[in-house]
């Protein structure tokens, strides 16, 4: 028998350290403290994760969980998650110090409200309960709402701002919403007694599946899908370029988590109730839909782009198309896929935001394609490193990206989503023209003043670490798949 | 038969109802004769001036905010304080623990300074900048 403590180790730590480094701000001033502090925590975030993952599904069945009565989820895939969302955190906080600082703007909230964003992601990965998981993804959106306008005095960054606060909270009313039509229909807000209805056939199904309904829209809002992913490129290209490769992997990994958590209890379930409206073949079609439009829309709209940072949000909107196949599959084959590719994810996305944060210098320099031209001559390494993550973004072997397509697609063929992995495949081919087109301006270009931003020092950890996980992620994945000793 | 649901919708209709009904057999009823007086906005027995739509110090605002963090705590702590000796000494840690974390809230802007008052400092400008340069002021002269 285990203490529930010992499991719920990660939430603690994280919720009681990003305080800390709140308070420790407030007492001390000390940039260097607040900043080391939050490392601290992060690591042992991650750490504590990593310890509770050995503990055995079973065993954690077995622990005694009455002081969260039952709403939260310990272990198994929450685990996996916490350590990709300490990950994020890391490189994020890596690559914003230098960002901050040559941009005069390193203020402390800055380190404490990315450890707060990653509380709401870790409490959303451990919610069994629908009130915990609104309560973490409203966390993660309000710090992402501050962290979008934190250079106050530019006016896209306030406007990317004003816009995702508006759009995100009447995006979380649907989301809550939708958790109230379920409550109504099942009488239950802990998911795992929702399931238990779904299969016993003891529920309304006019609001189940109304309530379904919107909170898709709530989660495919945060996600950036398909008809709800016009504010994206804005706010990924308003807020700080350190901050954006935050928002666009970490954000979207927890809201996919979010999708992942309702699928699997809601989705997978087979219901003996008759007249079920939105039964979980037509629920997944639909979300193949969303899926097949959100990667089609993405790349052809980067296609179009002649900013680096706006083609790299607009082909985080394709990726999130791709995620998306994995819940429509909805098999564990399918959610294995979904983590191992947010954990490669992150990495190829932050490190090319970390870069094109870096060579962006001072006051938004730097930021066409074009600019990029001859970066080889200059800057050798960050032109190699952008390459790596370029091909990994395409999808290209020997890169993590390639074994994150490629067990995406085989969880949706098996799941006889043989049309969806055709369209990913298209997709996929279309976004390599510009992925590869911007290999191509850095290497064979010429540029009569090739740009120079001086020697990098923390955004070169980002660069590296990200580097290290895209290549052993794509020659040893099944070194992560070690870790997936559980069941969903 | 009425759901849980269905109640809620009756008395959702009920009181769209009731409230129209009051306003329509008012109007059918009360005399008309409207004035400028009559029909300006009532400001608490002031002058009304002015659109409401004008801009206010964000200072306000922090002050707004720090409410609200103790606005919210009263309504979690009322409910508690009813049952609190039923629940025993585990919702009384509880509470303990979430008093903990809004007192951080409040020290930390106190820490910050956000519970000063900012006094403006307005900047009278100097009998120097107001007169034209010596120059312009010549030029000026001798044009006219």
């Amino acid at each position: 028998m285990i203490n529930e403590f010992i499991l719920a180790l990660p939430l603690l730590l994280i919720a009681i350290g990003s305080i800390l480094v709140l308070m420790l701000d407030a007492a001390t001033r000390n940039k260097q403290i607040v900043y080391y502090t939050s490392i601290l925590v992060l690591l042992g975030l991650g750490i504590s994760a990593g310890y509770t993952l050995q503990f055995d599904v079973a065993i954690i069945a077995q622990a005694d969980k009455t002081i969260s009565a039952n709403t939260i989820f310990y272990g198994g895939m929450s685990a996996v998650f916490d350590i990709i969302f300490a990950m994020g955190g890391l490189l994020t906080l890596f690559a914003s110090r230098e960002y901050l600082q040559r941009n005069y703007k390193e203020i402390n909230e800055c380190y404490s409200l990315v450890l707060l964003a990653v509380v709401g992601m870790v409490v959303i990965a451990h919610s069994n309960s629908l009130i915990m998981l609104f309560l973490g993804v409203e966390l993660m959106s309000i710090v992402f709402y501050i962290l979008t306008g934190f250079f106050r005095n530019r006016e896209h960054a306030l406007e990317a701002a004003l816009k995702y606060f508006i759009l995100g909270s009447f995006a979380s009313g649907f989301l809550l919403y939708g958790i109230a039509l379920i409550y109504g229909s099942t009488g239950s807000l802990i998911l795992s007694d929702i399931s238990q209805q779904i299969a016993s056939g003891n529920y309304n199904s006019i609001y189940l599946s109304i309530g379904l309904g919107l909170m898709t829209v709530g989660l495919c809002f945060k996600v950036a899908a398909f008809p709800f992913h016009q504010w994206a490129p804005d706010v990924y290209y308003g807020s700080p370029t350190a901050i954006s490769g935050f928002l666009c992997t970490s954000g979207k990994a927890a809201a996919l988590v979010a999708l992942v958590v309702v699928a699997k209890n809601v989705l997978s379930v087979e219901t003996s109730n008759v007249n079920y409206l939105l039964e979980s073949t037509t629920a997944r079609n639909i979300l193949a839909g969303i899926s097949a439009c959100t990667m089609i829309i993405g790349n052809l709209s980067a296609l179009a782009q002649k900013n680096v940072k706006r083609m790299l949000a607009y082909s985080s909107v394709a990726h999130a198309g791709y995620i998306l196949m994995g819940i429509v599959a909805c098999s564990t084959e399918g959610f294995y896929a979904v983590a191992f590719y947010c954990a490669v994810y992150l990495f190829m996305q932050v490190g090319a935001f970390a870069i094109v944060g870096f060579i962006e210098f001072r006051d938004e320099g730097n930021m066409l394609i074009s600019d990029y031209a001859d970066l080889r001559t200059t800057h050798p390494a960050l032109a190699a490193a952008m390459a790596c993550f370029m091909l990994s973004l395409a999808g290209i072997p020997p890169f993590g990206g390639f074994f994150g397509k490629y067990f995406l697609f085989v969880a949706a063929i098996k799941s006889g989503y043989l049309w969806l992995t055709l369209i990913a495949v298209v997709a996929s081919i279309i976004s390599m023209y510009f992925y590869i087109g911007l290999i191509l301006t850095m290497y064979f270009k010429n540029n009569e003043n090739p740009i120079n931003v001086g020697k990098m020092q923390g955004t070169k950890l980002t660069v590296a670490l990200s580097i290290i996980g895209v290549i052993l992620l794509g020659i040893m994945p099944n070194v992560f798949y070690g870790l997936f000793n559980f069941t969903f | 038969m009425l759901t849980d649901f269905g109640i809620i919708l009756l008395f959702l209709i009920i009181s769209v109802l009731f409230v129209g009904a009051g306003l329509v057999t008012a109007a059918l009823l009360r005399p008309s004769r409207p004035n400028p007086v009559k029909n300006s906005t009532y400001e608490c027995g002031e002058h009304p001036w002015g659109g409401s739509w004008v801009r206010f110090n964000p200072r306000f605002y922090v002050i707004a905010l720090v409410f609200l963090v103790f606005d919210v705590e009263l309504v979690l702590l009322f409910p508690w304080a009813v049952v609190f000796k039923d629940l025993g000494w585990f919702a009384f840690l509880a509470m303990l623990v979430f008093f903990a974390v809004l007192v951080v809230g409040l020290a930390y802007d106190w820490a910050k300074g956000y519970l000063e008052w900012d006094k403006p400092s307005p900047q009278t400008p100097k009998l120097e900048d107001l007169v034209l340069p010596k120059k312009i002021f010549h030029k000026q002269q001798k044009d006219s």
